[in-house]
């Protein structure tokens, strides 16, 4: 008997399936490469592998003076460029230790809260196209996202790539009438979030698909530095906008939300209650905009003392984003190393896919919010 | 020879109807898709963008027919033939009026079930002939999810016979002259079943996990090129209409109303149903695989023979 068996499982043999998802893949949210170990239909074990993307972005900045770098930093994270212009700005502002006007600080909040919540918006959108939604949700959310590209545009002449702010400022004062387009976008988008929670968040199989699936615990997310929302959603209060503040954000009233279990669904409900507290920030900084230059009155070229260096970090939509420079008392830096977001993201992916069946890795993939850009760098 | 003539003529008219009918229910899709997702659709090419499956036709079959390496060439050239065949045949028995039927058999009902299962033979050649895992994946899927789902339809197809006694296509449509199935509360039941069956048959969102594009490339038609793509796309579209006119006959009353000629209400019958797919179609997300055999094997099947079970009873008494 013992030997019929065996023979049995040796004729029935069976072995791992590897499937290359990506660089070219629907839902691999730009260059991502996984390479996906599976038993049947069963996550055994997911490597990710990047590079597909890089330009050498850190490299490139100790090529250019300060302010030449601007236009690099749009193209990281590129759903939320005023975010990293923001981040780089700030950052050199307190290396060379420049004081910027109120007005410039109040323009910088309401912009980068604003793209904020652009990013949100494709986050959303595009997880649902994952699920299978087909297009719908994410056509809805990427025509309102069109209305803040639209006064962007307005502001600053680009659609993607701003190269908004500047060191000490913004390039430009808000256009004649925005504060009414804003009120107006987020009376308009407060509707629109009701009517997407009607079409998706209650919707019975997309809590059967989201809800208790890759789980993310907190120890692991606070051991793999994950960040933003996706550690929120894990049930850590982690916001540096409210435990570092920059900007003005110690001046406005707005919670942190926090999810329960930090599965998918988590992960993609807290995007709706964060847009809902960057409208808050929103009106607060609208409401007492001050008046003055949107921009402070600094030399054409920076020139910090040599061996000073500053790191800040700032929260953009996808998590904590540092950038760390070292001058050398040149125009240039010596050394810009940029701490990104969704590397970090990106790095727990493989720990909570195993054993996961492959459409809750695509579920779980979208969950995380991904973006390239800054990956590669 | 009158009668050979006679023949060719019914079968060109069917097929004529087919292809158009396929092609219009792509333009629609492209439409009602647009209309649920505020854009305008296709607006290039004719009226409206009414042309725009023609053109995408013309330009399918001029394209070069790609044979990937180390494919399974019987599979693999067979596949679109199995799929595309079946829901043709179907159309047999289909009737649009009370004449307008190429052959009234008296098993009806019955050959329309077994021959539209058989394309998920073509499915899965496809999936195991392409030489590509997402295709295999994605047929393996398909055939798994089909024979799942073929069980309650058939039960709720059982259910229609029960009351009229025939398998004949037009002695159901006659046996609905006093009253669609559908206003029947254990019909009206069969009714639903059937639907969600049939979207899964068809491979529709909620159920189109073969395909799912985001997970797994286009499934089981990922290497397929040119024509061969083209005939996946329209098998698709042609069982779309076959399930919406046998969900129509059985138990909207196929082609009978007041007014209007039998085949304006049949084709209002059916395109309502198809309407109603793509409605659904842009606007769920996709369940799992394992979700939907649970659903299948542990809701749809046990809802049905229960149905069957209290509806037999009230029957007899």
């Amino acid at each position: 008997m013992d030997s019929v068996d065996s023979k049995k499982e040796n004729d029935l043999r069976s072995e791992e399936l590897i499937v290359n998802l990506g660089p070219q893949h629907p839902s691999t949210h730009g260059v991502l490469y996984l390479e996906i170990h599976l038993d049947g239909e069963t996550v055994v074990k997911c490597i990710p592998h990047i590079g597909y993307l890089h330009r050498s972005c850190e490299k490139i900045a100790e090529n250019r003076t300060f302010i030449q770098f601007m236009p690099f930093t749009d193209r990281l994270d590129y759903l939320a460029s005023m975010n990293n212009n923001l981040g780089y700005a700030l950052t050199v502002e307190k290396l060379l230790g420049l004081a910027v006007p109120d007005r410039a600080q109040y323009i910088r909040t309401i912009i980068a809260e604003l793209n904020r919540v652009a990013s949100h918006l494709i986050g959303i959108g595009t997880f649902a196209q994952d699920l299978g939604a087909y297009a719908t949700p994410m056509f809805y959310c990427f025509s309102d996202r069109e209305k803040i590209i639209d006064l962007f545009d307005e502001l600053c002449g680009d659609r993607l790539t701003y190269n908004y702010m500047r060191i000490g400022g913004v390039s430009s004062d808000l256009p004649p009438g925005a504060d009414k387009v804003i009120k107006d976008f987020i009376k308009y988008e407060r509707k629109k979030m009701k009517e997407y929670t009607e079409l998706l968040t209650y919707n019975a199989i997309f809590l059967a698909r989201t809800k208790k699936v890759g789980i993310l615990p907190k120890e692991l997310a606070i051991n793999y530095s994950v960040t933003g929302p996706n550690l929120r959603a894990s049930g850590v209060k982690w916001d540096i906008r409210k435990d570092e503040p920059y900007l003005l954000y110690d001046k406005f009233q707005f919670d942190v939300p926090v999810g329960i279990i930090g599965d998918s669904f988590d992960r993609y409900k807290i995007k709706f209650d964060e847009i809902n507290e960057s409208f808050k920030i929103i009106e607060q900084a609208i409401g007492g905009l001050p008046e003055g230059n949107p921009v402070a009155k600094v030399n054409k070229v920076f020139r910090a003392a040599p061996g000073a260096e500053a790191y800040l970090r700032t929260e953009n939509p996808r998590g904590e984003l540092g950038f760390y420079i070292v001058s050398d008392g040149t125009a240039k830096p010596y050394r810009n190393k940029i701490r990104s977001p969704s590397f970090s993201n990106l790095a727990v992916i493989p720990e909570i896919v195993k054993g996961v069946n492959v459409s809750d890795l695509i579920c779980i993939l979208g969950s995380i919010d991904i973006v390239m850009g800054e990956i590669d760098r | 020879m009158a009668d050979l003539g006679a023949l060719f003529l019914q079968g060109s008219a069917v097929l004529g109807f087919i292809a158009v009918s396929a092609m219009y229910l792509v333009w629609l899709e492209r439409k009602v898709s647009a209309v649920i997702q505020n854009r305008m659709g296709p607006m290039i090419v004719g009226w409206h963008g009414s042309l725009q499956t023609v053109a995408d036709v013309v330009k399918l079959l001029l394209k070069e027919n790609i044979v990937p390496t180390g494919v399974d060439k019987l599979a693999w050239w067979l596949a679109p033939f199995f799929v595309m065949v079946p829901p043709v045949m179907a159309f047999l028995c289909i009737p649009f009026g009370q004449k307008l039927i190429v052959n009234d058999l008296n098993v009806g009902i019955l050959y329309i079930a077994s021959v539209t299962s058989v394309c998920v033979l073509g499915i899965f050649m496809a999936g195991w002939g392409s030489n590509n895992k997402y295709s295999l994946l994605g047929g393996m899927r398909s055939a798994a999810q089909i024979i799942s789902y073929e069980v309650p339809l058939l039960l709720s197809i059982t259910l229609v016979v029960m009351h009229t006694g025939t398998l004949s296509m037009q002695g159901i449509v006659a046996a609905q002259a006093h009253g669609w199935f559908i206003l029947k509360p254990g019909l009206a039941l069969a009714f639903l079943v059937y639907l969600i069956s049939a979207t899964a048959e068809v491979n529709r969102v909620p159920f189109d996990i073969p395909e799912a594009e985001s997970e797994l490339g286009a499934g089981y038609h990922t290497e397929y090129t040119g024509m061969k793509f083209a005939i996946f796309f329209l098998s698709e579209y042609t069982n779309v209409f076959i399930v919406s006119s046998v969900a129509a006959t059985l138990f909207l009353g196929g082609w009978q109303g007041p007014f209007l000629p039998p085949l304006v209400w049949f084709l209002l019958k059916v395109y309502g149903i198809i309407f109603f797919l793509m409605w659904v179609r842009w606007t769920l997300p996709r369940v799992r695989m394992d979700q939907m055999m649970a659903f299948a094997w542990k809701f749809l099947t046990p809802l049905a023979l229960l149905n069957i079970l209290v509806s037999g009873w009230a029957l007899v008494k």
